[in-house]
């Protein structure tokens, strides 16, 4: 294969990629702008679900955003656990019969799967637990014993 | 001064001694993270394998790019290690990433956006690598592999910015400033002995990659042993 030819595929090959990886990342938000719909969301925000009205209502949808403690004082400490996954706007009550892992609280973010029932209650039975980018070691031996608690069934 | 064996052993015994020191500090020196407890102890190897695997693949593209504008036969051994090694690493990315999902998230694997794209990643290099066994020509494989390592690089950036293109639940990067002392250390050396460990691995099969290339094309089978002869 001669130099040029080479070079040729090179810039070839450059061009399908650099185009390629554009499509990827521009087209949905495209189409989102266009359709005023983006379709690759791995969950929705509280705010989106309740927009969506029956629409969110019909399918098992991922609902993500940051805990609130439940109106149960001992919300946390037993199952169906009970409490609000909320974003700026809006929050929406989760009821989970599934444990979560252990580094669930509050102000966490979290990810659920399940359904918006007809009283506005997103039933789950899986909590995923999204954790900060932000690593710290415990501030004392309180916190210390805290990094290892596990939820405890009444 | 010539050494009594290949140089990249001597970087090879460094990376063992301070990948082993390392894992011992991440696991016994420093404290346990304030939200994940212990569990969040198995980072030291999954985001050193994590940078690696970029860095590496990284150096697979470049690799290409030089072969395809040079045509020098060293860039192909170098892609041909760079691909290998760099699938080792995300292997390992994979696993320990499995494994760190089940206790924080609750799940060993999910479908979403950064856990995906990290799957194709890895599927399009073992796809590179699968054409370059098929193919018995040393250039015809250093130019077809080239461009093919071009268009995997597209998974790269894909890959790492997922997290920000996607609403995804694999946490963002982070920076050095949100990570406490101690840990960061510990992401530090960890990261700097996967580093070497993969210098170590690049350079052994870059030696293989020159080997074949001298090679050419596959010996031919030996005849089989006709019953007289045995």
């Amino acid at each position: 294969m001669k130099p040029w030819q080479r070079l040729l595929l090179a810039f070839g090959a450059l061009a399908v990629a650099g185009g390629a990886l554009l499509f990827i990342v521009f087209s949905d938000k495209l189409a989102g702008d266009i359709f005023g719909d983006e379709n690759l969301v791995f969950y929705w925000s509280p705010t989106e679900l309740l927009d969506a009205g029956e629409k969110g209502r019909r399918a098992t949808v991922r609902l993500g955003g940051m805990v609130r403690p439940g109106d149960d004082p001992n919300w946390d400490r037993k199952l169906p656990i009970e409490f609000y996954v909320e974003d700026a706007d809006q929050r929406i009550m989760v009821r989970s019969t599934g444990a979560p892992p252990q580094m669930f609280r509050e102000g966490i973010g979290v990810v659920v799967e399940g359904k918006l029932n007809s009283d506005g209650v997103f039933e789950t039975d899986r909590v995923m637990v999204k954790h900060s980018n932000e690593y710290r070691v415990p501030d004392d031996e309180a916190e210390m014993a805290d990094a290892a608690r596990t939820l405890t069934l009444d | 001064m010539k050494l009594p064996f290949a140089w990249e052993h001597l970087i090879g015994v460094i990376a063992l001694l301070l990948f082993c020191y390392g894992q011992v500090f991440g696991l016994f020196m420093v404290p346990p993270d304030a939200h994940m407890g212990d569990v969040a102890r198995i980072l030291f190897v999954h985001v050193p394998s994590a940078w690696n695997a970029f860095f590496v693949f990284t150096i697979a593209f470049v690799c290409a790019l030089g072969y395809l504008i040079s045509g020098r036969k060293g860039f192909d051994h170098a892609l041909e290690a760079a691909l290998e090694v760099g699938i080792l690493l995300t292997i390992l990315l994979l696993m320990t990433g499995s494994i760190f999902a089940k206790p924080t998230w609750d799940v060993w694997w999910k479908w979403e956006p950064r856990l995906t794209s990290s799957a194709i990643m890895l599927m399009t290099y073992v796809g590179v690598v699968v054409l370059r066994s098929v193919v018995q020509d040393n250039e015809r494989r250093a130019v077809w592999s080239s461009a093919a390592t071009i268009l995997a690089s597209v998974t790269l950036p894909l890959t790492y910015f997922s997290v920000q293109i996607w609403r995804s639940i694999h946490q963002i990067q982070t920076s050095p400033a949100d990570i406490d002392a101690p840990l960061r250390m510990a992401w530090r050396i960890n990261a700097l002995a996967v580093l070497l460990l993969a210098t170590w691995f690049l350079a052994r099969r870059w030696r293989i990659a020159a080997r074949r290339w001298e090679l050419g094309d596959a010996p031919p089978l030996p005849e089989p042993l006709q019953p007289e002869e045995v």
